[in-house]
Formats: C-alpha cells, sequence, structure tokens
C-alpha cells in the first residue's frame, strides 16, 4: 500500500497551493471563494478516499477489480445505479429546466426513467446470466471474438468518451460558480480523484463512492422539497398557484412548452433515453456487481424507485425555486432581472432560501461528489473496455494472466484520467450540451442493437453485428455533426442552415442499425455464420436458466 | 456446466414453459411501457392543449397526474415483473437446474 500513501501525499501536496491561491484570482463568473462548501467536499473526499483504501486491500483479482468479486448486493447496487444515473447535470438541470419553463422539465425527467422499465423486462437477468466483467462478454458470447470485441469496445469508448467530456466541463463551470475556484482546478481535482479511486479501489471503491453520493443527494433534495412543501403547509395547489402567479409565464409553466414541438424530434428524443439506458457501459457493467440473475432484477427495482422519487424531488424543487428564488432580490441579477449564475443555479440558491449558508454548502460539495462519481464509474468502464476487450482478448487471445490484464487496466485508467483532464481543459468554451444525448445516442445505436440481438436473435452473425452495429455508430455521430446543436449551435453555421433538421438522430440511427445487422446477417453464408447460429442454442439455456453463469467469488 | 448438455434441458418441459412464459411476459411489460411513453409523447407532440386543461377551478393541469402516472408506471411496471420473477420463474429454474444435475 506504499504506492498508495505515495499517491494521496502527491495529490494533497498538489491542491494546497492550489486552495492557497483561489482567493487570490478572480474570474468572470467565479464566485466568493466558499469555504463551507469545500471543508464538506474535502470532508467527502477524505471519506472516499478511507474507503478506496479499504477496498484496495481487497482488490487483488481481475475479478474483483471489474466486478467487486459479484459481492455487491441487489439493495446496495440498486443504489449504485440510482447513484450512477442522478448526475449532476439530471439534479441542476432538470430543476433549473422546471424553474424555467415548469411542465417541461417533467417531460424530460420522464424519458430518462422510462429506459429502466426495458432494462428490466429484456437486459438485466440474461446479461447476469451469460457475462462477466463487459457487456462485450455477452454480445461476443457465441459470436467472433475478436471483431465483436472491437466493436463493442469502441461503441463503449465513444460513449464514455462524450459522456465524461460533458462531466468534466460541467465540473468546472459548476466549480467556478459553487466553490469559487477556477475551472482548470475543479477538471484537475476532479481527474486526479477519479484516477485514485478507480486504479486502488476498483470497482468495490467506486460502488461505494456511489452509495454514499446517491444517499447524500437523496437526503439533501429530500430535506429541499420537504422544506418548500412545509412553506406551503403541505398543500400543491398553494405551491402552483403562487408559481403561477410570479412566474413571468404565468400559466404556461402548467403545460407543455417550447421544449418539444416537433413530434419526430420528441419520439427520436425518446428513443434515445429509453434504448440508450440500456446501452450505457458504465450502467451495464454495474449488473456483474452482484451475485445472480435475482439480485440483478432487485437491483433495477431499487434503482427505478429511487430514481424516479429523485425525478418528483427535482421537479417540486423546481416550483420551490419559482416561489423561493424569482421572488428573492438576494438571488437575482438587479440589472438582468434574470437568476444569478444561470437556470441551473435554481436548486443551489433554494438550499441557501431554506437552509441557510451551511445547507448551501452541503448541496454545492454533494453536486460536485456527484460529478467525481458519475466519472468514476465512467473511467473503470472504458478502461475494463481496453483491458479485458481489446488488452486480454483482442490481443493476447485470452492467454493472458489476471495480474497483467489487471496492469493495463490500471494504465488504462491513468491514461483515460489524463485525457479527461486535456479534453476538459480543450472544451472549456465550447458548447457540451449535445454530448450526454450523442452518447445516448450512440448507446442506443450500436451497444444496444448488438447486445439485444445477440441474446434474442438466433440468426445474429459476427459479421451482421459488425456491420450493423458500426453503420449505428457512424450514423448516429454524423446526423449529430449535421443537427442544429453542433453545425449552428457548435461551428456556427447561419441558423437554418443544419442538414438535419432534428435535435437527435436516434429514431433514424437505431433503425440504420437494426436493419443493417438483419440484412448482413442474412446474407451472410460464411463457416463462421454457421458456428454463430449454431451456437444459440446453448447460449440461450444458459441465459434462460444461469447454469454455468459467473457466481459470486469467495474473498 | 451441468452434467447434461443443454440438448436434454431443451427438451425439458419445465424450461419450454419458463422460456415461454417469461419471455411472453417481458415482451407485454416491454409494449405496456413503450404505449404507455410514447402515448405521453405523441399527446405532447399533438395535443399539447389537452394536457394543459385544469383540473376543476384549480391552476393544476391534467398534465401534472398524467406525467406523475407515467413516473409511478414504471416503477409499478418492473414491480410486477420482480414479483411474478420471484414467485413463478425463480422456482422454475431452480427445479430446472435441479433435474439438469
Amino acid at each position: 500500500m506504499n504506492r498508495f500513501k505515495m499517491w494521496l501525499v502527491t495529490a494533497l501536496l498538489a491542491a494546497a497551493p492550489m486552495l492557497a491561491n483561489a482567493e487570490g484570482i478572480e474570474g468572470g463568473t467565479k464566485q466568493a471563494t466558499n469555504w463551507s462548501a469545500i471543508s464538506m467536499f474535502i470532508g467527502f473526499v477524505c471519506l472516499t478516499l478511507c474507503i478506496t483504501y479499504w477496498a484496495a486491500r481487497q482488490t487483488k483479482s481481475a475479478a474483483q477489480f471489474y466486478s467487486a468479486g459479484g459481492g455487491i448486493t441487489g439493495f446496495q447496487n440498486g443504489i449504485a445505479i440510482a447513484g450512477d444515473y442522478m448526475s449532476a447535470a439530471s439534479f441542476l438541470g432538470i430543476s433549473g429546466l422546471v424553474y424555467m419553463s415548469g411542465y417541461d422539465g417533467l417531460i424530460y425527467s420522464v424519458g430518462f426513467l422510462v429506459g429502466w422499465p426495458v432494462v428490466t423486462f429484456l437486459i438485466a437477468e440474461p446479461l447476469r446470466n451469460l457475462g462477466k466483467f463487459t457487456f462485450a462478454d455477452v454480445a461476443s458470447f457465441r459470436l467472433g471474438q475478436t471483431e465483436t470485441r472491437i466493436l463493442a469496445a469502441l461503441g463503449s469508448l465513444v460513449t464514455v468518451a462524450f459522456y465524461l467530456i460533458a462531466q468534466m466541463v460541467g465540473a468546472g463551470k459548476l466549480i467556478q460558480i459553487l466553490f469559487g475556484l477556477d475551472y482548470w482546478m475543479a477538471v484537475v481535482i476532479v481527474g486526479i480523484l477519479m484516477i485514485i479511486y478507480v486504479t486502488f479501489g476498483g470497482m468495490l471503491a467506486t460502488t461505494w463512492v456511489q452509495i454514499i453520493k446517491a444517499v447524500l443527494l437523496l437526503s439533501g433534495a429530500s430535506f429541499m422539497a420537504f422544506a418548500v412543501l412545509l412553506h406551503f403547509g403541505f398543500s400543491l395547489e398553494a405551491m402552483f398557484s403562487t408559481a403561477v402567479q410570479v412566474h413571468p409565464k404565468h400559466l404556461a409553466i402548467m403545460s407543455p412548452g417550447t421544449l418539444v414541438s416537433n413530434p419526430i424530434s420528441a419520439i427520436s428524443l425518446g428513443l434515445a433515453l429509453i434504448f440508450g439506458t440500456a446501452g450505457l457501459p458504465h450502467i451495464l457493467m454495474r449488473f456483474f456487481t452482484v451475485s445472480d440473475a435475482k439480485a440483478a432484477r432487485k437491483s433495477v427495482f431499487v434503482a427505478t424507485g429511487l430514481i424516479g422519487y429523485f425525478y418528483i424531488l427535482t421537479f417540486i424543487i423546481g416550483f420551490g425555486a419559482i416561489t423561493l428564488v424569482m421572488t428573492n432580490p438576494a438571488f437575482i441579477d438587479t440589472a438582468t432581472h434574470a437568476i444569478k449564475g444561470g437556470s441551473n443555479m435554481a436548486a443551489i440558491h433554494l438550499a441557501n432560501a431554506v437552509g441557510g449558508n451551511l445547507f448551501l454548502g452541503f448541496i454545492s460539495a454533494v453536486a460536485f461528489a456527484t460529478i467525481l462519481a458519475v466519472v468514476s464509474g465512467l473511467a473503470l468502464a472504458g478502461a475494463s473496455a481496453i483491458s479485458h476487450d481489446l488488452f486480454a482478448t483482442v490481443i493476447r487471445k485470452g492467454r493472458v494472466d489476471e495480474q497483467a490484464e489487471m496492469r493495463v487496466s490500471k494504465i488504462a485508467t491513468v491514461c483515460l484520467g489524463v485525457l479527461a483532464i486535456i479534453l476538459g481543459i480543450v472544451f472549456e468554451n465550447q458548447n457540451v450540451a449535445f454530448m450526454v444525448g450523442l452518447a445516448f445516442c450512440i448507446a442506443a445505436s450500436c451497444n444496444f442493437p448488438v447486445l439485444l440481438l445477440s441474446i434474442y436473435w438466433r440468426g445474429l452473425t459476427t459479421r451482421g453485428a459488425l456491420i450493423g452495429g458500426l453503420l449505428g455508430l457512424s450514423s448516429a455521430v454524423i446526423m449529430v455533426i449535421l443537427s442544429p446543436a453542433v453545425w449552428e449551435q457548435t461551428i456556427g453555421h447561419a441558423k437554418g442552415t443544419a442538414p438535419f433538421p432534428y435535435e437527435n438522430p436516434a429514431l433514424f440511427s437505431m433503425t440504420i442499425a437494426f436493419v443493417g445487422i438483419w440484412l448482413f446477417s442474412k446474407m451472410d453464408n460464411s463457416a463462421r455464420a454457421k458456428i454463430d447460429r449454431d451456437g444459440f442454442d446453448a447460449q440461450f439455456v444458459r441465459c434462460q436458466t444461469g447454469i454455468g453463469a459467473t457466481g459470486a467469488s469467495a474473498h | 456446466m451441468a452434467a447434461q448438455g443443454y440438448e436434454a434441458i431443451q427438451r425439458n418441459p419445465k424450461y419450454q414453459e419458463l422460456v415461454r412464459t417469461r419471455s411472453a411476459f417481458g415482451w407485454k411489460l416491454t409494449i405496456i411501457t413503450l404505449v404507455i411513453y410514447l402515448g405521453f409523447i405523441l399527446l405532447i407532440g399533438y395535443e399539447p392543449k389537452f394536457l394543459g386543461i385544469p383540473m376543476g377551478s384549480s391552476v393544476m393541469t391534467l398534465g401534472l397526474p398524467i406525467g406523475l402516472f407515467v413516473i409511478v408506471s414504471a416503477f409499478v411496471l418492473v414491480g410486477i415483473y420482480v414479483r411474478r420473477a420471484n414467485s413463478t420463474y425463480d422456482s422454475l429454474t431452480r427445479a430446472i437446474v435441479e433435474e439438469s444435475r
């Protein structure tokens, strides 16, 4: 454990001068340094580093590193999945959206939730029965290892990259406002802590960081919603009618507004959210941390309940902010009549309004912790794709000892962490709002179709999966580049010139992927295709019964 | 792997029952989920005014209970599946695994 201590000391030494200098540097939108928030965040970091130290002592084998040895309970895993999913973007972004346009915020959160039933009914149990560490284990169960692993690793890494950039940029911007620290500092702190959690503690540490953060976030959000309801004597009517009176859009906040104007656009976004959830590598990986299919099922049930509850809270928090923040001159810029720090700050200001400065510090620290936990999960998923799929299976053809594979995984984590820091800094002034949508779209158009058909369709062949999956991936990326969010808002072409008119291409790219996989599988008469189809029955029996599935490893 | 090959398990009537009932139930619930959600989205896309109809003299609109229904339905559907799986599918699976030894 000497290496760990060395890392810890290095990290703290690196952080100390940054913190000391923080007050001296003044940025444009930066706020005064918030010491209560920073000290609570340091408390969170110390606690999670202790957990990482404990987890590092248990993480000796590859199974423990990738999947915590299958020793997480269904209930714990459910909280961790909810933690993976409740990002700072969904907490601050959705409550901010409710603050700005009321009902529209609810539409967005509903879309994020509905993927979970689909995961339960179609994916969770087969995944646990067939796989070991990554979803590529499942997709390549009876298919050609090399091709399928490359495809799955590509799908995972591209999804993780876009998701990661969005989180890093979000972290930097948030920390400027919340803690009064510089953008680059936030990005560097997030990157370094993420590397420490994942390389030393593996999945066990990542899971517990996720659980602690989920409990803190749910407690904080529950308290805020409770305080808002208490303010109105638990009368929803009183809360909504006050909101309608004070909001500049008045009654319009109680019905759908401008968020969804085009039905095709709405369906396309909906499909990306539903099926993207079932294709996110860091979420799929969570199903390998439990002992069996029954626990996998239970964990989605717990996660769906917590995520649904959380979205109801954000809706109340958003309306609470309309009534308590919009009316309070302390939170409103007198010159522009806009909320200080932008709409993402609605929940943060509300925390101040209902719980004072100390609670504001708590919520700020939780928001930062949230980003940290989500990027750790992403880094672990990306590193697993590199070490388990690309290095161990594609390059070494499975002839590799566990320690070497784990070493590659840790090196990959460090590289991903450094890359994330660099990308976070490069993309500081770019509009990255489209990136989470793109990550979901790629997951829905490449990872999900290949995974689903490999489980349920006898006719799937290696060639069909490879070509169809690549078509889905590339069409999703191309259509997003040609969509208004990138073509007009990021590249800067004139408004209305985007060749692809819809915000999210999932409806089209998913169709291309499924049709491509079906067509090229049907046309495939190779010897490999016969092996692929003949392997289906044995796979399906294991998928249904769990006979032969990887069990929980002994600690 | 179990002592018996997968061919023997495939011939087990209990296995056939498990596969038939579970896939039918899983796909049925998936379709219900998609119908509820896409119905909600289409309502927003084509009839947004419907969701803005006030409930009685309240400022609250029909959109609120409908949105809440979609959220709660996701949780309830997962609950229904888990309940059925715990009571029926798990015991069938255990029996199949026992018989394959």
